[in-house]
């Protein structure tokens, strides 16, 4: 008994709720006519889609600048690599290639800058980043709108100006990870690329953290006065993180537009940041400790839910109330993560 | 008389930056007034409008700054609260002054119970109190939307065919106020040329901030100051720390629920999963816009913060469209100063926290350097 009490409190009430509601779902799914195969497909492709993004919260996460709620500006870095990529008229693989490489400079000196201004306010970074991240995308609206794209896939054919609200990638770079190496075995499609892809990230992420540098962060993150003491550049440190946090946002967000085959502009990625949070939240991390395990075992739990509620409640109760399970789910394990007593002391 | 001139000019300097943002609303304001080309009668007509509309929003924000819990961005709880109020009234079919009474009463416990149950989760999250409020909004927001979504109708009998959804249950994406729209504003309303003043909405505002004025000087008040001011040595005082937090949070959700009622008979429609996600924001950048911060607020802040931002946010606008021939451009502009607003002044406040840090540590050394001479 005492066992199960401590794993319980190790491991955390609202995970196991949620592993078991989701266990829940996958027996309910065959009584009531959902296909088990569908499902599953739909879950390992939205992980693919949803993993990098959550991969970003991280190297923040490590070096003690808690969750990363400014998301959407490594999100805005993606997208004007992915919209210059449009623009120069690469196609395939070449496109999306392109587009990470345009969208990496912008993600460094974002996040270089993003970086210096989380170190001038230790300590309420959370609140900031947050707004942060909503004043950035207010700011590309109106970016959006005056920038002098050309490409007329993408800008509104009436005026001819101003690019619009959702751009398609078909022609571009749609489903170039999708469909590499494509496994099927039955009905069940296996997205290959997009999983390998994710994979290779996770594991340079993996080994960057056990390099001096990613030793030096976890440092930096678990005790940022003994860190100092033993000769770490604290505030580089924690710039490189959020460097590297925005920049795996960018490239997040391009993995999850060539699967979802739109690429979402203005107000689109506002709310970006939640799901990622609660993602890598409900996969066991914490606000200052997180692993590459939590993200893979967070967004599989999380993107599982997303996708199983809304056909298993569907089909059992003829209601749709996913939206307010996506929310009361993904909100709630962000409020328990926060109030959290051992992990607010830091 | 040169050191007069520099200390002056440091006086200066520290007056930019201990209010860039207001300062920084007036240029923009005195820029986009002329550009938008609106005359000075609607202007101030508008910005009446909006005063009597947001004030009461905004002024319940103050109480929980007070007590050191920063900007309290679960006001939306107790709008939610609100609009549960309004519907019920709506089905019951009661109208005018006493419809509206009626709403702020069904939302008075609603209010109370949402509140103490966000002051007990803030309790547990101290010293990250807004990011913590800010998702406890949307966490609410969920429960909210089951609640008006599904039970209304279902487990909550509604009557009227007009607020329910075709299926049968569920409320519509919008209701129809127009039993109580401007009762309360036309409620002793003076007309002066084309301006209309809405009386009866300013005295109930003005009988608020009476209100918190009178708060501020009772023993909960001072408590609350004492709590704000440094937990340990409040409770070391025999101050319930946790119960007076709660009780500030509270009384905000309260107030903010009246503060959305006048809102809305002011609107006159509701938006149902809409209308209280926006308040917050706004009410929040208003006020610091006013030239609060994150832990000094004052009814002299809320006025100046509707004036400025309504101000930006009427001419805003039309000022981008006749700049550069795109409305579309002035409304985003909005947006992101909105919340540009409320990121400055979080740096801000930050930034300044530690310069006081750092004053007081040279203060400190520079006494002890004296002593030992």
């Amino acid at each position: 008994m005492n066992k199960i009490k401590e794993f319980v409190n190790q491991f955390g009430l609202p995970r196991i709720i949620i592993g078991l509601f989701l266990l829940l779902l996958f027996i309910i799914a065959p009584f009531v006519g959902v296909k088990v195969s569908t499902s599953i497909n739909d879950t390992l492709v939205r992980f693919g889609m949803n993993s990098v993004l959550v991969l970003a919260m991280v190297p923040m996460i490590h070096s003690g600048c808690g969750l990363n709620f400014g998301l959407p500006f490594g999100i805005i870095a993606g997208l004007l690599g992915a919209t210059l990529a449009l623009e120069c008229e690469f196609h395939g693989v070449v496109c999306f290639l392109m587009a990470i490489l345009f969208a990496t400079p912008f993600a460094v000196i974002f996040g270089w800058g993003y970086g210096k201004l989380l170190n001038k306010v230790k300590g309420g970074e959370m609140m900031i980043a947050t707004y942060v991240g909503f004043s950035s995308v207010a700011f590309m609206c109106m970016m959006w709108l005056i920038l002098p794209y050309k490409n007329p896939t993408m800008v509104w054919g009436y005026s001819g100006r101003g690019l619009r609200t959702t751009i398609t990638t078909e022609g571009y770079f749609l489903h170039v990870l999708d469909d590499f190496l494509k496994i099927k075995i039955g009905r069940l499609v296996i997205p290959t690329g997009m999983i390998l892809f994710f994979a290779v990230l996770a594991f340079c992420m993996w080994a960057f953290l056990h390099t001096k540098t990613g030793t030096a962060m976890t440092a930096v993150g678990s005790n940022p006065i003994f860190a100092r003491a033993s000769g770490i550049n604290v505030d580089r440190i924690r710039t490189l993180s959020v460097i590297m946090s925005t920049w795996l946002g960018a490239v997040g967000i391009l993995v999850y537009e060539q699967s979802f085959g739109f690429i979402q502009l203005y107000m689109g990625p506002f709310y970006m940041a939640l799901p990622a949070v609660s993602a890598i939240l409900i996969g066991g991390a914490s606000v200052n400790k997180a692993t590459v395990a939590n993200v893979i075992i967070g967004t599989f739990l999380f993107q599982g839910i997303l996708t199983m509620t809304p056909s298993v409640m569907n089909a059992a109760v003829h209601t749709d109330i996913s939206e307010v399970v996506r929310i009361v789910v993904s909100n709630g394990m962000i409020l328990y993560a926060l109030t959290r007593k051992t992990e607010a002391s830091r | 008389m040169k050191q007069q001139q520099k200390s002056s000019f440091k006086k200066f300097l520290r007056f930019l930056s201990d209010n860039t943002v207001t300062v920084l609303f007036v240029i923009i304001c005195a820029v986009s007034i002329p550009l938008s080309g609106y005359s000075l009668t609607y202007l101030v007509s508008e910005i009446i409008v909006r005063m009597a509309r947001d004030s009461f929003l905004i002024v319940s924000l103050l109480i929980p700054i007070m007590a050191g819990m920063g900007l309290n961005f679960g006001m939306t709880l107790g709008a939610m609260a609100a609009e549960i109020g309004l519907i019920c009234i709506c089905d019951w079919g009661v109208v005018g002054i006493p419809g509206i009474v009626l709403a702020a009463i069904i939302s008075t416990p609603i209010s109370i119970l949402l509140g103490w149950w966000c002051g007990k989760i803030l309790n547990l999250a101290k010293g990250r109190e807004m990011v913590t409020s800010y998702i406890i909004g949307f966490f609410m927001n969920g429960i909210y939307q089951l609640v008006v979504l599904y039970c209304f109708g279902g487990i909550i009998p509604v009557r009227s065919s007009k607020l329910v959804l075709p299926r049968g249950y569920g409320i519509r994406n919008t209701v129809n106020l127009s039993g109580i729209r401007l009762k309360l504003d036309n409620l002793l309303a003076i007309r002066i040329g084309t301006i209309s003043i809405p009386i009866g909405t300013f005295l109930i505002i003005a009988a608020l901030c009476l209100f918190v004025l009178w708060f501020k000087k009772t023993k909960l008040g001072q408590d609350m100051r004492a709590v704000g001011q440094d937990m340990e040595v409040s409770r070391a005082a025999g101050i319930k720390v946790e119960h007076t937090r709660i009780i500030s949070i509270i009384i905000s959700t309260v107030l903010a629920g009246y503060g959305m009622i006048i809102y809305l008979q002011s609107m006159g429609t509701l938006n149902t999963y809409n209308s209280h996600t926006q308040v917050g924001m706004f009410s929040i950048a208003a006020l610091l816009v006013g030239g609060a911060s994150v832990s000094k607020a004052n009814i002299r802040n809320v006025f100046l913060g509707v004036i400025l931002f309504h101000l930006m946010f009427i001419v805003s606008p039309m000022a981008g469209k006749n700049l550069i021939g795109e409305a579309q451009l002035g409304e985003y502009f909005r947006v992101f100063v909105s919340y540009g607003v409320i990121t400055l002044s979080l740096v801000l406040y930050e930034l300044r926290k530690k310069r006081e840090l750092g004053d007081e540590g040279a203060a400190l050394a520079a006494g002890q350097k004296e002593e030992g001479k």
